[in-house]
């Protein structure tokens, strides 16, 4: 079950022609999809693209009445390689993941397929994890669309024009027989507009119907002598197909404006906000009416030689807005240029920084750098960030650092904990670290993990530590992670080469950090996949020896077992799964239930954790084990005492860590747990009163004396 | 206002958790059931992860789109110094605001929860490192057009709300927006989803945002309050023979030894801080015997197995747990104690002789420690649960034969002599000294290294020359909890510790 549910909203996907669809990017692109008659849809699941796995999980329904095939795929090598159905026949197929990593993972799948090319039309949908929000190493899909020849999409980031860019790519790569990339920049896929649907379209032929018919073409496979022949079709053939098609359907687009001496060429993902910064400078209106002529290239890859000459002569100077580096089209424009022998001056990054986001406030100083020297014109208008310097000065730090981590309760924070006090006690280990929520460990309070090589390879990087030492290398992985890859390159690389090294494997029951999706080791029971195969199993089949299953808020025993796998020699690989299901996802599912018991007078228990504000000493070990986001601090009530003390706030969920660690790390006695009945039977009632009545009288007698003395 | 060529801008400034899709959503609706175009973006996945986010809406006239027959063009995030509305859900999120440049005189409305919701920084200190955001309000009035500031968490506690719904009032409240209250609370009801909890929320926002800045409350001062007629001969004490700076401090610190122990022990907390303001100096304003009332009574009442049973045992805790459980009438509410006394902390309550036998001998630790392995716990709303702890504060009357009791008494004695001395050299000196002392605190682990590193500064603070370098090391022992920082700074002073 994942952590957004888009039960209601998939309904949106039955639309018939001229009914206005509003929703989220994600969603229309999904309907997008079904209106261009995709036939198999797949893809691996990470932001910013995890929801339209979600949306697809469950339209399941409406994709079976449509005969479209969606799949889940074990990693983005997999769903690339899907693809592979559209070489043949005519299908149209779409796969989506994040980039740039996905699209690593993936590389191998895409770069086989774009040699021998596609039938059917095949887009990828890449979630750009680039700039703000961003959780990945800073690159570019553009570098890959150039290697492999993949044409790559940049829509303009609103809803109509991602959708029309959805059914224009099925076209190109059927056109051009090439893969396309469909790139999403991280706010387009959570953009919220409309547009008028058309009628969805059942894949012809369907699935079923070539695999009845199955056809074989050799040349359309990559092995000599014709993998030398792909090579040259892709340059002479494939290339002036997908310009033509470019060029005859006007994917890009030509904003004319008065100040015609001057010119802009810009992504089609920036245009937005380029052209807000255009508004802003007094030389556009909201509606998009330019005094500045505009060049957008919903296709970043390939350019169109003609078109871009035919923008810039005339004009005395262009600038371009190209996000991210190496700046492959500032490159490309400038050879293309010097070809033509065209003189106008081309500024590209010249004006805007090398790397990183070019945000509104980039494109203002840079956009304005460029007029002041090439439109004599131009009066630039006050910069509104000088208005508020001062403010932002006097607050000079004043902005803690808040980067997201580890959820209230979350079941991965007992095991840094545990790892935190198995350093204290042996000193610190070479950690190597994986990806997802457990990153978060890198961070404080636990400042564990040293590397991180990439999703599900935690294991594989700390395979150079592979010998005799008494502090041997821990890797940690989820087991999303595991399942993607890591069960052969890091369990089963570990048993292959002898290796006594531990791996921790944080189970949780999902792919928690992308958003809570399915995975094999799963617990609960789904309609359409097949779950709870467990991860030791699959470690005990491919041949490790010593492993370990602990629920992870048991210290106590999570400590134990890490002793002894650090210790134990002699054994081969070591598998500890640290088990319990994500919080984020059980309070998802048990809070309703809850709510619902307590109104129908069902008896239930509510556990939660506080601080004694009396006999807290203000050190905050506590939250130096935890840092849940409910156990925080609050200043001191005591008139004697400075330091704040800790607090558990009303977030709190019971998971019983903070008990856990005071009992473990002998921290102090200030933790309790409360536990409240609702509903409470006749026994509670009794036994309740009867407590009370004898406690009281006890209490009373000693504040009596108290007072006496007082 | 005239919104026929720029749209209404709107950023939200939050942290991933508070349900800032919720209100995203809730924005959104409300434009366009009321004639408005609307695009709203945000970041997913992490951020829900209790990171900062901002999330981004604008909306624009459809009569105004209708007439010129084109779509305006919305930015996919907020553009510094051209937003209209922006809201932040905790006071570092407005500063954070401020910061990105979102907040401007001329159009800003500014609706920000005056809350904190302290960063990691800050709550894993080993002293005190909550930023002071007192400074961010007065310059978010200067900043913003219009600024609106409650607390808008309590707000939404108090109505058994969410703090989206209360900010969603005060937007409504705010006039920003060209809606009616009716038309908010309408998306409300079209949610369908605790619609009663969410209209109370939207309510006491609507009302706390009319109603005239709230003055943050800073906390009035604890005063100290006499019981019976010991406190009161303490007070009376107090009053003829210190000093009036003197008089609330001392009479907490009298007031806490009291509770502690008994009579005696009190006044000879006072004898203490008389015999020390000889030293001292109106010219000073007491400040040393000031700081030294303060840790003197912390010393004093240091604590241990007795203390905690006692404070646990007595009525009035079990009334504040139950009241922040929020358990209704005779709701049963359990409470389980996480105790883990360790050897030292048993023999600090033994007798003197017998406590200090068992730990200068190895072989009884050894014996007897793997019985103090395990931490306990005790339900202390059960009968035997809570006569444990009630027994065990019982003991208090032996406290005073104790072994830590005499060690604790020696340890002052030494301190007492030791700040006497430094202030008599100089005087900032003996403050700086008298401080110092505040790391050694609590139990187990927190005070053998409290203790250690305070050991360690008496040695170096010998050789220290001034009263900064002394605060220096003071700060260097609540850097970190390795002790790295302490290390280099006593290694700085150029002095083996």
């Amino acid at each position: 079950m994942a952590e957004r549910s888009f039960r209601k909203e998939v309904e949106k996907l039955r639309m018939g022609a001229g009914e206005e669809f509003a929703g989220e990017g994600i969603l229309a692109i999904t309907k997008a999809l079904l209106e261009s008659g995709v036939a198999y849809v797949g893809g691996y699941q990470g932001s910013p693209i995890s929801h339209l796995m979600d949306v697809l999980s469950d339209a399941q329904d409406i994709l079976d009445d449509l005969g479209v095939h969606f799949e889940a795929s074990a990693n983005e090598a997999a769903a690339a390689a899907m693809a592979a159905a559209s070489v043949n026949y005519p299908l149209r197929g779409a796969v989506t993941f994040k980039s740039t990593v996905g699209t690593n993972v993936a590389s191998d799948a895409l770069a086989n397929l774009s040699s021998g090319g596609v039938t059917g039309g095949v887009v990828f949908i890449v979630g750009e994890d680039y700039g703000e929000g961003s959780s990945i190493m800073q690159e570019r899909t553009h570098a890959f669309a150039m290697k492999s020849q993949i044409w790559l999409i940049d829509p303009r980031p609103n809803v109509p024009s991602i959708v029309k860019a959805v059914e224009r790519a099925f076209e190109l790569s059927e056109a051009s027989n090439t893969p396309v990339f469909l790139q999403m920049r991280i706010r387009s896929c959570h953009v919220h507009g409309s547009f008028v649907a058309r009628d969805n379209l059942r894949p012809s032929p369907s699935l079923r119907d070539a695999m009845e018919n199955p056809v074989r073409d050799v040349s359309r496979i990559v092995l000599p002598p014709v993998s030398f022949q792909h090579e040259h079709e892709k340059v002479n053939e494939r290339w002036p197909a997908a310009v033509e098609f470019i060029k005859n359907n006007r994917l890009n687009e030509v904003f004319e404006g008065s100040r015609d001496k001057v010119g802009i060429v810009v992504q089609g993902g920036l245009y937005n906000t380029l052209l807000r910064t255009l508004e802003r400078l007094g030389l556009a209106d909201i509606y998009g009416k330019t005094k500045i002529p505009i060049y957008v290239l919903n296709v970043a890859y390939p350019l169109v030689d003609d078109e871009v000459v035919t923008f810039c002569s005339e004009k005395d100077a262009v600038l371009l807005v190209e996000e991210g580096q190496p700046n492959y089209i500032e490159q490309n424009i400038n050879s293309i240029l010097r070809k033509s022998d065209c003189r106008t001056v081309f500024v590209g990054k010249d004006v805007f920084p090398l790397a990183g986001e070019y945000t509104a406030q980039v494109l203002r100083t840079g956009g304005v750098s460029f007029l002041r020297e090439h439109d004599t014109n131009f009066v630039a208008p006050e910069d509104p960030m000088h208005q508020v310097a001062e403010f932002v000065s006097e607050i000079d730090g004043l902005v803690p650092p808040r980067p997201p981590g580890l959820c209230t309760g979350c079941p991965e924070r007992p095991v840094f904990a545990s790892l935190k006090m198995l350093q204290k006690e042996m000193g610190d280990f070479h950690v190597s670290a994986d990806i997802g929520c457990h990153l978060f460990s890198i961070l404080p309070p636990f400042n564990i993990g040293n590397t991180t090589m990439g999703y599900g390879l935690g294991a594989a990087g700390a395979s150079a530590f592979n010998t005799e030492s008494n502090r041997p290398a821990i890797s940690i992985m989820g087991d999303g992670g595991f399942w993607h890859n890591g069960l052969t390159s890091g369990i089963g690389n570990a048993v292959f080469n002898k290796s006594d090294a531990l791996t921790i494997v944080v189970d949780n029951n999902y792919a928690a950090a992308t958003g809570g999706q399915d995975v094999l080791s799963s617990k609960g029971a789904t309609k359409n996949r097949s779950t709870q195969h467990p991860i030791e199993k699959a470690a005990q089949g491919i041949g490790v020896n010593w492993t370990k299953t602990v629920r992870t808020y048991d210290i106590g025993e999570m400590r134990k077992a890490l002793r002894e796998a650090v210790t134990k020699k002699g054994t081969g690989p070591k598998l500890l799964v640290a088990q319990s299901e994500c919080m984020l996802n059980k309070q998802r599912r048990e809070k309703p239930q809850f709510a619902k018991k307590v109104i129908s007078g069902k008896r239930v228990v509510q556990e939660r954790f506080g601080v004694d504000e009396d006999t807290c000493t203000g050190d905050h070990a506590c939250i130096r084990l935890s840092g849940c986001p409910s156990l925080t601090v609050k200043p001191n009530p005591d008139p004697l005492k400075r330091q704040p003390v800790s607090y558990v706030d009303n977030s709190c969920v019971g998971c019983g860590n903070c008990g856990e660690v005071a009992h473990e790390a002998v921290l102090c006695p200030s933790f309790y747990k409360t536990r409240l009945i609702f509903n409470p039977n006749v026994l509670d009632r009794v036994v309740w009163l009867i407590r009370q009545k004898i406690i009281g009288w006890l209490q009373n007698s000693a504040e009596k004396k108290r007072l006496r003395a007082a | 206002m005239d919104h026929q060529d720029r749209p209404i801008s709107i950023a939200m400034v939050a942290l991933g958790g508070q349900g800032g899709g919720v209100l995203t959503g809730w924005l959104v609706e409300t434009a366009e059931k009321n004639g408005y175009i609307a695009q709203s973006t945000y970041v997913a996945g992490v951020a829900q992860r209790t990171g900062s986010t901002v999330y981004c809406v604008e909306m624009f006239p459809r009569k105004e789109a209708d007439k010129a027959g084109k779509v305006p063009v919305f930015t996919p995030y907020p553009i510094p110094g051209d937003v209209d509305l922006v809201i932040a859900g905790e006071m570092a999120e407005t500063s954070r605001a401020i910061e990105k440049g979102f907040v401007t005189p001329n159009i800003s409305t500014l609706i920000a929860s005056t809350h904190r919701v302290y960063s990691m920084p800050e709550k894993e200190a080993l002293g005190d490192g909550i930023m002071d955001m007192s400074k961010v309000s007065e310059v978010a009035s200067r900043a913003a057009r219009k600024y609106v500031c409650f607390d808008m968490q309590e707000a939404a506690d108090d109505t058994g709300s969410i703090i989206s719904s209360v900010i969603f009032g005060a937007i409504a409240a705010s006039g920003a927006l060209p809606f009616g209250r009716t038309d908010f609370e309408q998306t409300i009801r079209n949610g369908g989803k605790a619609v009663d909890s969410n209209l109370r929320g939207f309510s006491a926002g609507y009302e706390r945002a009319l109603s005239a800045p709230i003055a943050e409350d800073t906390g009035a001062p604890v005063e100290a309050v006499t019981e019976g007629p010991n406190g009161q001969a303490l007070a009376d004490r107090i009053k003829s023979e210190l000093p009036v700076e003197l008089h609330k401090t001392v009479l907490h610190g009298a007031l806490r030894t009291l509770d502690y122990q008994h009579a005696d022990y009190a006044h000879k907390y006072i004898d203490r801080i008389v015999q020390l303001t000889s030293t001292d100096h109106i010219k000073y304003g007491f400040v040393l015997s000031e700081e030294v009332a303060r840790q003197l009574a912390l010393q004093m009442c240091y604590e241990d197995i007795i203390r905690v049973a006692d404070l646990k045992t007595r009525a009035n805790r079990f009334n504040s747990i139950r009241a922040q459980v929020n358990s209704e009438g005779e709701q049963p509410v359990g409470v389980v104690e996480y105790f883990h006394p360790r050897l030292e902390e048993v023999c600090d309550m033994l007798p003197a002789s017998v406590g200090a036998k068992i730990l200068s001998s190895d072989l009884l630790r050894r014996l007897l420690s793997p019985f103090f392995s395990k931490g306990r716990n005790i339900t202390t709303t059960k009968v035997f649960g809570f006569l444990i702890l009630y027994l065990l504060a019982k003991w208090r009357r032996f406290r005073p034969m104790s072994y830590r009791f005499r060690e604790q008494n020696k340890f002052i004695e030494t301190w007492l002599d030791r700040v006497t001395n430094a202030a008599v050299k100089d005087y900032d000196y003996g403050v700086a000294v008298a401080r110092c002392i505040e790391i050694v605190k609590g139990y187990g682990e927190t005070y053998e290294r409290g203790l250690s590193r305070y050991l360690a500064m008496i040695d170096v603070e010998v050789g220290a020359k001034s009263s900064d370098e002394v605060r220096q090391l003071y700060r260097a022992a609540l850097a970190d909890e390795k002790g790295e920082a302490f290390e280099e700074a006593v290694a700085s002073l150029g002095i083996d510790s």
